[in-house]
């Protein structure tokens, strides 16, 4: 059989020492990605650590500074229905629908969201080569097929995506994680959370082994004026982005004050592009500075065999994602394009 | 007591109480005592040789079995024949375990028995082999040199090779005022009906054995478990009661059903094999293709000249093949054609049917072509139909039993609103959309195989029919319940039908669209010939009041036999039984096509549909906003089952059209997207308007109950609907099939 130890912690110090106990061992929560990754002969832990009693990860909360603190064991569908993640931060809300289906987001936690594996063919095939699987196994999606791949931040070593949609949403937000280890608490900004692959595409974050995410907080600002998501993919639910934009402004009539814009389906990480944010500021609202900022952020793209098209999409998609956030009653379901 | 005619009510499934509270049972549901679990080892490598097996770490895991490869498995039948089902391409049939050669990426190469589901499926990743490897081919498109005409064999009854030309294509495409050249691509699909393929194999001892498959042919599959591991025909019982869905991924026995059987009787042990998804991708797929059409017409838009040629994927082992290039001749009359078939032999598993096989791929290409030659002509592309509409068979000159093809497009075009299209691409807009509006024709063959039908008057005066007929999901049941209640005039609640029992008699594999016809009229004769038994028995009755009647002056209506004009004067069928000396009255008929009559005239459905897309105007994403199918189908026994025949092919056909594709990675030699996350068909989120419409059609020289078949032909249009709406909607083709979004980027 294929066995396994299985322990139950009550708090998260209990399960991040359990947890250093072993070489292979996991932290289970919704398990929506764990799961599917061992049916697939991925990974084999020794140890399952089951975080889900965790109670002070559980509750969503309003943090002294004005911002709000998630809990990591909250789940995505509470999160995206929570009465102030919809009024504050709609963004995420919207973000969130657009991902998995509902029964992965009933059972899919915020912190597991964050650690989700790409989805990659050939990650999921134990015999296809692949470096982030299997460092040094080479990458057979570069000259294989690579629709649904990276054309910004990639490396000769992994042209892998990260698929989530919540974390474009974050990372637009400017989230911070919260996480526990073997050494104490810290926080990361969430721009340094996930890693682009370089030579070390085998870590898709800067977590330390044994380190648990408890809670990943809001800054105050929620851009739930003017906010949009779009993603562009092959069908309209249940399929990851082949290109997705999280937009958020902050308007003075049309001029913008603020700007905030990640993409997601082009990088190892959600891509956040601060010169292109500065650009806009200051500047009105259309389609035409908007095309501006996408050059900007679209710079040093690369395209692969199957998926140069991404670039041209997410030139698009920026532009119009901008005019959508300033009509964000225009969303439609599935973020898919409006307007 | 008029009671209402069942057949045309749109009754529900009368198993659906059961499928929907999860008391209906599969294959795998056959909780039998001392089963075993077997899991398939899969082959890791496309082509070449296994060269080592270490099965001894699987083996050392408590609750292993056994673990059969082609180095221990049993003795088996030798000879390629034993293997060949009833719906096996001319080749040599592909036999699990038999040696140590690689025909394909995840070719089964080991089973591992266990106590437990999970010991085996663990203990299949313990099982070590080692490969020499071999070059493979997997493209079509890039092995065209190796195309050559296919073999013929059995199966080409069905599938014949296409017709010799006729007049002279050449000449009449290069002197014609208006042609189009156009090549169509087509990517491999695989069959993923929901019911993972399955096998629970009850070992009864004696050599018998009882096994639960996932079928589309409980007699086509017992025979090749009898013929492959020479066991009698009767000691071998193939039941398969519900199906949930195959569309012909289940016509042939797949090897699951090799492997249980295999274990089962090695081992002397029930034995259960289900498949998982991903290994759904090792078996049933439609293939990929490429087809080169050139079309002409006249100044008036009379077609004058076709070629139509298909280079279509098979294995390296079977020429599996489907009839795709000459379906034009039998929908467009045209005087000179060149039609052409040829197999690119891959190192793929052999393709299988799928849904509408080859008429779907070909009408897609026919369909676009025609769309085509409309914008070269100026003229509306229904209008391009009509003016080329075919009164009689053009392959044959022969007339239509039926043919209800111009209601098909009367009725579907109004109800669509086609009259509001401005034929200029990219001229209909809606905000930020471009609107499309695409159309094209269906057509499918009416089959119909022959069955035999035991009906029986039962000791509590119910009818029983029985037939080895499957239901995979279509409503085979309800709608042979239908025909049956009305023929011995009795309330639906006195029919049983017993079926998906190799043990009853004989039926054809359910495929083609050709159950309802097939079943149907076997039923027909046989409650018939029941009938006719009872009236003897009713005269031979001592104090019959009915003794003296004429047969014509009687009726069978809610299980009694009464006088027409005085229904007073009956006899109940529980008297009969009764003067039976409390026996049940069977009767047992073949039902089989009139061939002679039929001889004269073509049997074909029909459908038109109509598309409307919306392209957003920058970002191009598509979406199937609304669709009409019309379907000429004969006459419909339910139309609710009907209906969900039809528009769950529509939903296929969007699927077809913008989403299904086996990718496959030519430097591995295998699928990539081998899963439901990654393999796309439509969600409730991409389809939206559908509407389905049954054009009358009495067809009274078909068959006795005047149907045809609605399994296929509501898929076959829209593919073809779908791009010529994406055209309409952008001005680009774009002719290979999934259209992805990101084509129509400029």
């Amino acid at each position: 059989m294929n066995s396994f130890a299985f322990l139950r912690a009550e708090t998260a110090s209990e399960a991040v020492k359990a947890l250093n106990t072993k070489a292979q061992a996991a932290f289970i929560a919704g398990g929506t990605n764990l799961i599917d990754i061992w049916k697939y002969n991925l990974t084999h832990p020794e140890l399952l650590v089951d975080i889900n009693r965790l109670a002070d990860c559980r509750a969503i909360i309003e943090k002294a500074d004005g911002g709000l603190r998630l809990g990591a064991l909250v789940t995505n569908a509470d999160t995206a229905y929570h009465p102030l993640i919809e009024s504050r931060y709609p963004l995420l809300s919207k973000a969130i629908l657009a991902g998995a289906s509902a029964q992965i987001r009933n059972m899919a936690t915020d912190g597991g969201n964050l650690l989700q594996r790409t989805r990659c063919y050939y990650f999921y095939d134990a015999n296809a080569p692949c470096n982030k699987r299997v460092s040094g196994s080479g990458c057979a999606a570069i000259n294989g097929y690579n629709r649904i791949h990276a054309i910004l931040g990639a490396s000769e070593h992994c042209i892998a995506v990260f698929p989530s949609d919540m974390c474009v949403a974050l990372a637009a937000l400017a989230a911070v994680v919260n996480v526990t280890g073997p050494n104490g608490d810290r926080n990361i900004a969430f721009a340094d959370f996930h890693r682009l692959p370089g030579d070390q595409p085998e870590r898709d974050n800067n977590l330390q082994y044994g380190e648990l995410i408890t809670s990943i907080d809001l800054p105050v600002k929620g851009f739930e004026q003017n906010y949009s998501y779009l993603k562009l993919r092959d069908r309209q639910s249940y399929a990851f982005a082949l290109v997705s934009v999280a937009t958020g402004l902050e308007l003075d009539g049309d001029v913008i004050t603020e700007a905030r814009i990640a993409l997601g389906g082009v990088a190892h990480k959600p891509w956040r592009a601060k010169e292109a944010e500065e650009l806009l500021k200051g500047k009105p609202a259309t389609p035409e500075n908007f095309a501006k900022a996408a050059a900007v952020i679209l710079q040093g793209a690369k395209g692969y065999k199957h998926n140069s098209f991404k670039i041209e999409l997410a030139k698009r998609a920026i532009i119009r994602n901008g005019m959508m956030a300033l009509h964000p009653q225009s969303q439609r379901p599935g973020a898919q394009p409006s307007l | 007591m008029a009671i209402k005619p069942n057949i045309g009510q749109p009754l529900n499934r009368l198993e659906g109480r059961q499928k929907v509270t999860g008391s209906a049972k599969y294959a795998a549901d056959y909780h039998v005592p001392q089963l075993l679990y077997g899991y398939v080892v899969n082959s890791t490598i496309t082509k070449g040789k296994i060269v080592r097996v270490d099965t001894s770490a699987a083996k050392a895991l408590p609750g292993v079995v056994e673990v059969l490869t082609h180095e221990n498995r049993p003795g088996l039948a030798w000879f390629d024949l034993q293997y060949a089902d009833m719906d096996a391409p001319p080749g040599t049939v592909f036999k699990p375990l038999h040696d140590n050669k690689i025909r394909f990426n995840g070719q089964p190469v080991a089973l591992v028995v266990a106590e437990e589901f999970e010991i085996a499926r663990y203990a299949a990743s313990l099982v070590q082999l080692d490969y020499e490897e071999e070059p493979f081919v997997t493209s079509v498109e890039a092995n065209l040199s190796k195309a050559r005409p296919a073999k013929k064999g059995i199966a080409t009854a069905l599938k014949p090779p296409p017709p010799a030309p006729t007049g002279n294509f050449e000449k009449a495409y290069e002197a014609a005022p208006f042609k189009v050249d156009a090549e169509y691509y087509h990517g491999n699909e695989h069959h993923n009906p929901m019911e993972l393929f399955a096998t629970t194999t009850v070992y009864e001892g004696n050599g018998k054995l009882t096994i639960y498959d996932k079928t589309q042919g409980t007699i086509n599959n017992q025979l090749f478990v009898a013929n492959v591991f020479g066991l009698r025909y009767k000691d071998v019982r193939v039941l398969a009661p519900y199906v949930g869905g195959a569309f012909g991924s289940g016509l042939r026995p797949q090897y699951q059903l090799f492997l249980s059987v295999m274990a089962a009787l090695h081992l002397k042990r029930n034995v259960r094999v289900v498949l998982d998804r991903h290994q759904m991708f090792t078996l049933a797929h439609r293939p990929q293709n490429l087809q080169q059409l050139q079309f002409a017409t006249d100044e008036n838009g009379k077609l004058t000249a076709a070629r139509h040629a298909a280079f279509v994927e098979t294995s390296s082992y079977e020429d599996y093949t489907e009839v795709i290039s000459s379906w034009s001749h039998r929908l467009y009359p045209i005087s000179n054609t060149r039609f052409e078939y040829k197999v690119v032999p891959l190192d793929l598993s052999t393709p299988t049917d799928m849904r509408a096989p080859g008429g779907v791929t070909a009408m897609h290409a026919i369909e676009c072509t025609m769309d085509q030659l409309a914008y070269k002509l100026g003229i509306d592309p229904l209008e391009l139909r009509l003016r080329n509409y075919a009164e009689v068979d053009p392959s044959t000159e022969k007339p239509f039993t039926s043919k209800a093809l111009r209601e098909c497009y009367r009725q579907a075009a109004d109800s669509f609103g086609w009259s509001n299209r401005n034929p200029e691409p990219g001229s209909m807009t809606r905000g930020n959309k471009l609107v499309g509006y695409g159309m094209a024709t269906g057509v499918w063959d009416a089959y119909q195989f022959p069955s035999r039908i035991e009906a029986i008057l039962t000791k509590e005066g119910k009818l029983m029919i029985n037939n080895a007929v499957t239901d995979i999901g279509t409503g085979t049941f309800t709608v042979m319940t239908q025909i049956a209640a009305d023929e011995l005039g009795l309330p639906i609640e006195d029919v049983i039908f017993g079926y998906g029992d190799s043990k009853k008699p004989f039926s054809m594999f359910q495929g083609g669209s050709s159950m309802t016809s097939s079943t149907g009229v076997a039923i027909v004769m046989a409650a018939k010939a029941l009938k006719k038994k009872l009236l003897e028995k009713v005269k031979e009755m001592s104090d019959s009041p009915l003794a003296d009647a004429d047969e014509k002056d009687l009726v069978f209506r809610n299980g009694r036999i009464a006088l027409v004009n005085e229904p007073s004067v009956h006899i109940n069928f529980q008297e009969i039984v009764a003067a039976n000396k409390g026996q049940a009255i069977k009767t047992t008929k073949m039902g089989k096509p009139h061939l002679l009559k039929l001889r004269k005239y073509s049997k074909m459905t029909h459908s038109a549909s109509f598309v409307e897309v919306e392209v957003d105007k920058d970002l191009k994403t598509i979406t199937v906003t609304r669709a009409v199918t019309a379907v000429a189908a004969g006459k419909i026994i339910n139309p609710r089952t009907a209906h969900s025949q039809i528009s769950g092919s529509m939903v296929w056909g969007i699927s077809k059209a913008l989403q299904e594709e086996s990718v496959i990675d030519e430097n591995l030699g295998k699928y990539v997207n081998a899963n439901l996350a990654e393999y796309h068909i439509p969600t409730h989120a991409d389809v939206h308007q559908l509407e389905v419409i049954f054009a009358e059609e009495r067809d009274e020289l078909i068959n006795e109950l005047g149907v045809k078949g609605v399994g296929e032909i509501g898929l076959v249009a829209m593919p073809a609907a779908i791009a010529n709406a994406v055209f309409h909607a952008t001005g680009k083709r774009i002719n290979k099939l999934p259209i992805h979004f990101d084509e129509l980027l400029e």
